[in-house]
């Protein structure tokens, strides 16, 4: 009997141990699996900034520059545009960007570039879950918007609605303004999306 | 000869005790009815969409630059592939309408009560790897509703891991790494999956037996001498002839949606989605397809993020607790009350509204308020359900199954 209690004991020990071993070998196995998953070296060499020419872009206008896969919209406001800016505050859910992202010197009400206030450049995805939304820059009713809407954009999956500076409105899915991505201007007329500094 | 092949067969592989155990001797309850036809209707049409997705891969190229040229060359320039491309991406909606039914059948008739607790759940498991087969094979036309649904659902992963987002894409956005290990994902491990799932769900489904519009126990009556239940009759020849009505029927719905309507009016194909992907333009009406609806107006109807995430999230997975919720001393909502089929009815018309409701814009402005009533409906038919199906005013249960 104690024979067979004993074995017993060192019979679970030897279970237990080659369970362990095996499980840690298993993991072991399972790690380059997984890792091959993750973005490869081509795909993190992709993330080069970007130049854009801002010399075309008239008042009122809006272009779409790619970057990282992404569309990043930059926009020449109008005098109007910029004035409306101000009143949206009670409308907006951070109308101070505390919370959204951005580079520091844009953390203010156009979310621009101070000496460039009129032109916003903004990650054009919806902080809800990465839709591009649409534009409706002009305010008044002619988009469809309610003849109250102050200009700017509306997400066209989940109907999130931000301003004119990509500040997101109050009670919407979207939790965030959207991001401002890093960029600098090369001179006035050209700008540098993805990089701090010149060549940078 | 046949007899003696059997025989050699036989001593070497259980051939004819499968046979007898799992169809000419396995007893089913003699008072199947119409929904009954939705089990067997399910594994057809995981057969048919697994022989077509084979001869569509003959065809198709996983790859950003050619995916979406691929499937319009399957479409035009393939011999019968417009056929077999329609076959599969009708049947995948099919899939979605089978599933469904037979699903509410085991809901009318308690078929997830004791002792069918574990072959619910796995039908469950089956029903969420389906989502996932849908959701992965939607990707691989690389139209933009590919693109941007798939964007939309890996930003719920992103929303709670951004790190798991990241892995799951292969790259910074959606993009050729994604679609390649999607397909990896569709063509095969998904699939692979979903066979042992379902053939679980068969022994399962053996091991306990068929449950029936009356929600009684055949096995409570066996014939004294044979022990074959008094209510059973075996499945094949009876239930393998009966089913083949329900697949003649079946055929002439899922040919006539293949022939005369297979984009079903862009529930089936969206039109978004023949338009190349655009990584840069979403289309200004994006909605998944109809057998996601109910659930991303659920998502829609929460201003908040997280907490809208969760809600859908929560809104499949708490139908894996409905043998625990269901406190009713009867199974079969012939026998229940009125409070419970209240309750049910309730529910039904809930999700159904909830699924018109996600196809529709969210900028009208009765979209979201009605989606916020249905979804408390739905919650509340789960959440509720051990007060009412107890409280519900039963009527008595027959001993034996009626006609």
């Amino acid at each position: 009997m104690d024979k067979i209690q004993a074995d017993r004991g060192r019979r679970r020990l030897l279970i237990g141990v080659t369970s362990a071993i095996g499980g840690v070998g298993v993991g072991a196995l399972a790690t380059p699996f997984v890792l091959s998953m993750l973005p490869s070296a081509r795909a993190k060499a992709a993330g080069a900034p970007v130049e854009a020419d801002i010399s075309k872009l008239e008042p009122g206008m809006m272009v779409t520059q790619e970057w990282r896969g992404q569309p990043v919209w930059i926009i020449n406001r109008t005098p109007a545009m910029m004035a409306q800016l101000e009143k949206n505050a009670h409308l907006l859910s951070d109308p101070d960007s505390d919370r959204s992202e951005q580079p520091e010197p844009c953390k203010n009400v156009a979310r621009a570039m101070p000496g460039h206030d009129n032109i916003l450049v903004v990650l054009g995805i919806c902080t809800h879950l990465g839709c591009s939304p649409t534009e409706k820059l002009k305010a008044g009713n002619e988009g469809g918007m309610g003849s109250d809407w102050p200009g700017g954009f509306l997400c066209p999956c989940h109907g999130s609605k931000y301003d004119l500076s990509a500040r997101v409105f109050k009670n919407m899915p979207a939790p965030l303004n959207m991001r401002i991505p890093p960029y600098t201007y090369l001179d006035d007329q050209r700008l540098l999306i993805g990089a701090n500094k010149k060549g940078g | 000869m046949v007899s003696q092949v059997m025989g050699w067969i036989d001593e070497r592989f259980p051939l004819t005790k499968v046979w007898r155990e799992h169809l000419a001797e396995y007893y089913a309850p003699k008072n199947f009815n119409f929904w009954y036809y939705f089990g067997s209707l399910a594994l057809l049409v995981l057969v048919m969409q697994i022989i077509t997705g084979i001869f569509l891969t003959m065809n198709y190229k996983p790859d950003a630059r050619f995916a979406f040229a691929s499937v319009e060359y399957i479409m035009r320039d393939v011999d019968f592939g417009w056929l077999i491309r329609y076959m599969h991406s009708t049947g995948a909606s099919m899939f979605f309408v089978v599933v469904y039914l037979h699903m509410m059948r085991g809901i009318l008739y308690g078929s997830y009560r004791k002792p069918r607790e574990l072959l619910w759940i796995l039908g469950m498991a089956i029903y969420l790897c389906l989502m996932g087969e849908a959701f992965f094979g939607y990707l691989l036309p690389w139209g933009q509703m590919s693109y941007w649904g798939a964007q939309v659902i890996v930003s719920l992963v992103d929303a709670i891991s951004p790190e798991v987002a990241l892995w799951i894409r292969g790259d910074y956005v959606i993009s050729d790494a994604t679609l390649n290990r999607f397909f990896a994902f569709h063509v095969i491990a998904l699939p692979l999956i979903l066979l042992v799932l379902v053939f679980l769900h068969i022994i399962a489904l053996h091991q306990v037996g068929s449950n029936n519009p009356d929600g009684i126990e055949i096995k409570d009556h066996k014939d004294p001498v044979s022990h074959i239940p008094l209510d059973g009759i075996p499945f094949h020849p009876y239930y393998t002839v009966k089913d083949i009505v329900g697949v003649s029927g079946y055929f002439i719905a899922y040919f006539g949606i293949i022939f005369f309507l297979p984009e079903m009016g862009g529930y089936f194909l969206e039109e978004n989605n023949f338009i190349p992907a655009d990584p840069l333009k979403t289309p200004p009406h994006i909605s998944p397809l109809w057998y996601f609806t109910p659930f991303y107006a659920i998502l829609r109807a929460i201003p908040q993020k997280q907490l809208g995430i969760a809600a859908m999230g929560l809104s499949v997975l708490i139908f894996f607790l409905l043998p625990w919720l269901d406190r009713g001393v009867v199974k079969s909502v012939r026998y229940r009350g009125t409070l419970y089929k209240s309750a049910l009815a309730a529910f039904v018309l809930a999700f159904l509204v909830l699924g018109y409701l996600g196809t529709q814009e969210p900028t009208i402005w009765y979209v979201n308020p009605i989606a916020r009533v249905c979804t408390g409906i739905y919650f509340g038919f789960f959440l509720l359900m051990p007060i009412y199906s107890r409280l519900d005013k039963t009527k008595p249960v027959p001993e034996r199954v009626t006609s």
